[in-house]
């Protein structure tokens, strides 16, 4: 999705310009007078082991876009947005920009827990370059946005989590930045927050403001962003379109697995396996289109090399981007299915299937009984429904236009 | 604004080196730039640190004088220091309001970075304010305890309008500079090596020894005799500052002829000078260091 702000890119101008940024971690055991005279000199370098959290990182932002920054934990993201405000300085590279900015990193702003609310707000907008003046008067606004209410003169090591955030977004999104750093901090927000932060997000993007927005909600990423930076072990692998981040993302998820799974046990219990999925309207072949009200044959084979009794087959439907739509399991819809040996081919039917024009796929799991996924296929089979001209959504009701009613 | 003003205006904006290790003149522009927050990190401190206590300010005096109290009383009436210091109070109470500004100063620098942590870790800002805002709320301090210093001359019939005043300008002057050299200094070390600041307890503690402030230099002078060693004990800033103070408000002292050293004001003018020196040099250790104290932290 693009911001409805339609400059096109060359005529934006640079807002950060990241290049060659590596940055290295030195972690040392002795952080204390005694401890580093005890380990001077040669055993001190025993002491301490370096650690590349960003590797080479060479980015370009342009004013006006929402840059989504996904990768696994530890990846670097904290540290390139850290590296990007000047809260740290890289290793080698540099980075340049232009612009006001403001950023909230994990957790909170900056604020002082012994102070109220209010002298907080007046503190922090001060600190990202608003004067007293001004402040004050945004105050209200500001606090009508947190919707802390009474709160603001209590002191701040008070406030919830979700509260602290609250003030400290309201503050830094009424300082008119031109350049916006989220990392996670959003998460902690109630629903209703969310939605307000969001809206709030969409707002900056008509004003062309450019935003930074670390999540691991990446339904967010792809609904949000322009663009996406993914990070692996602190280098980016992947910088362009946002689905295709996501995808990739999954995929480098999906690897780190199988590779701990393979470090975990060398010799592993025989878990099972899904063999085959296939799907496809009763009475035509899988890869035909699948129109609503068809029946719907799901077949599932698995197998266990050595027999396994508590066992059950699960399916999801779920859109491209993620999300699954439906699902069920062997447990819900029979009873006791024996032991599993072998091969063994499981069928559900879905009658008259409801899915709307799109394409679907099929997760297929085996569980057992207590819901331990011994083996997961994502994406193991699709099937596609031809779109309705008339509807919308992922559901086919059969709907008519029944003309004015005159009141 | 719209967008498109928007980005016109970001286009005429020159791009921006992000960069600690700044010039001390960088970052003396940066910080008078950003002098509003720098008011409002001393004002911050100050509320902070009372905020919870029902007596306010009033702590800030507490600590002195109960220590005029116990000076008094124990060294000048047990231990007799009285008999050759004439209004040993005054004498005293001159003394310490020196040092408690420098000890401020130099505590509060020390872990003025670490106490901020919350800061440094989540915004950029010079850091060199965290240290100056140390400075701030030490001067603040200051300034109250002077007024009843010079109450209390005033209230004893010795008010200090005389010549000899103009001490107080470099003596102040000097403490500043010294404590906020040292307080940069060791502002950034302490970030690397946590229990520095227990160490630097200690210091001060020495410090308040080392320097005339229960005792009288004349004392000092008789022990040692003139010579190489009566130098160097002179020679130390706070001990210079604290004559100078002695000299301002003190002016029993004038009247018995309490022996000073020579030159006192051209070493007073020289030692500030140094402490200039001091303070770039330290700037640029802790600009080197500055760096790294968001992830240390
Ligand atoms: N101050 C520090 N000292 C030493 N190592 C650090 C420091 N800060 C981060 N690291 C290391 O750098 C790596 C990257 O950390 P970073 O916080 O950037 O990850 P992240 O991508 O934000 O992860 P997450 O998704 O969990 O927030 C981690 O391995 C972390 O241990
Ligand atoms: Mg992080």
């Amino acid at each position: 999705m693009t911001s409805p702000d339609l400059t096109p890119n060359r005529e934006r101008p640079t807002i950060v310009h990241v290049s060659d940024v590596s940055k290295r971690f030195v972690i040392r055991k002795d952080n204390s007078l005694k401890e580093r005279l005890v380990t001077f000199g040669r055993a001190g370098r025993r002491h301490r082991e370096e650690f590349w959290a960003l590797r080479d990182v060479s980015i370009d932002l342009r004013a006006g876009t929402t840059i989504g920054l996904i990768g696994h934990n530890g990846s670097g993201k904290s540290t390139l947005l850290k590296v990007i405000g000047g809260i740290i300085d890289p290793t080698s590279g540099s980075v340049a920009r232009r612009g006001r900015i403001a950023a909230l990193l994990e957790l909170g702003a900056g604020f002082h827990p012994d102070l109220t609310g209010r002298e907080n707000v007046f503190l922090n907008a001060s600190i990202l370059g608003l004067s007293q003046e001004e402040t004050t008067e945004r105050f209200d606004e500001i606090l009508r946005f947190s919707g802390i209410g009474d709160f603001i003169d209590t002191q701040v090591k008070f406030y919830s989590s979700g509260m602290y955030v609250r003030l400290a977004f309201a503050v830094a999104v009424h300082t008119d930045p031109d350049l916006l750093l989220v990392d996670e901090v959003l998460a902690v927000g109630d629903e209703a927050f969310q939605r307000k932060c969001l809206d709030k997000i969409r707002q900056f993007q008509t004003e062309g403001r450019t935003i930074v927005l670390v999540t691991h909600n990446l339904n967010q990423v792809t609904e949000l962003c322009d663009r996406a930076v993914l990070l692996d072990h602190g280098r980016v692998v992947h910088d362009g379109a946002t689905t295709t981040a996501v995808e990739r993302f999954r995929d480098l998820l999906e690897e780190a697995r199988v590779a701990e799974e393979a470090e975990s046990d060398a010799e592993p219990a025989p878990t099972g396996s899904v063999v085959e999925t296939v799907v496809h309207a009763v009475g035509r072949e899988p890869g035909d289109p699948v129109a609503p009200g068809d029946d719907l044959r799901i077949a599932v084979t698995m197998e266990h090399p050595t027999g396994l009794d508590d066992w059950v087959c699960a399916i999801q439907v779920a859109t491209p981007l993620g999300p699954a739509i439906w699902g069920t399991t062997s447990a819900r819809l029979t009873d006791d299915l024996g032991t599993l040996r072998g091969e063994r081919t499981v069928e559900f039917i879905v009658k008259d299937s409801p899915f709307a024009g799109g394409r679907y796929f099929i997760h297929a799991s085996l569980m057992t009984t207590a819901g331990v996924h011994l083996f997961d296929v994502a994406q193991a089979a699709s099937f596609t429904v031809p779109y309705d001209e008339r509807l919308t959504g992922v559901v086919h009701a059969e709907t008519e236009f029944s003309g004015d009613v005159e009141r | 604004m719209s967008a498109q003003e928007r980005y016109a205006r970001l286009a005429r904006e020159p791009m921006v080196e992000v960069a600690g290790n700044a010039t001390p003149a960088r970052s003396l522009r940066e910080i008078l730039h950003r002098r509003d927050l720098l008011a409002l990190l001393v004002r911050r401190d100050l509320k902070a640190r009372y905020k919870d206590s029902a007596l306010g300010v009033v702590w800030t005096l507490v600590r002195p004088l109960t220590q005029l109290l116990i000076y008094y009383i124990v060294i000048g009436k047990f231990l007799g220091a009285e008999r050759g210091i004439p209004e040993f109070a005054i004498y005293v109470f001159t003394g310490l309001t020196a040092y408690g500004l420098f000890s401020e100063i130099v505590s509060g620098g020390t872990s003025s970075i670490v106490s901020n942590s919350g800061l440094v870790k989540k915004v950029y800002l010079p850091r060199e304010i965290f240290p100056l805002a140390s400075v701030g709320s030490a001067l603040f301090n200051f300034g109250i305890q002077l007024i009843i210093l010079t109450a209390a001359t005033i209230v004893l019939g010795s008010p200090p309008l005389t010549v000899d005043l103009v001490y107080f300008i470099p003596a102040a002057l000097l403490l500043v500079c010294f404590g906020t050299a040292l307080g940069l200094l060791l502002a950034a070390t302490n970030v690397y090596l946590r229990d520095l600041q227990y160490l630097v307890e200690v210091l001060l503690m020495i410090s308040l020894w080392a320097s005339p402030i229960v005792y009288s230099w004349g004392m000092v002078r008789d022990f040692l005799g003139a010579g190489v060693a009566l130098d160097v004990y002179t020679s130390n800033p706070v001990t210079l500052a604290v004559l100078g103070f002695q000299k301002a408000f003190w002016l029993a002292g004038a009247e018995v002829g309490a022996p000073y050293p020579d030159d006192l004001m051209l070493r007073l003018w020289i030692t500030v000078g140094v402490s200039v020196v001091l303070i770039v040099v330290f700037q640029r250790v802790f600009a080197r260091l500055q760096g790294n104290f968001a992830q240390e932290l």
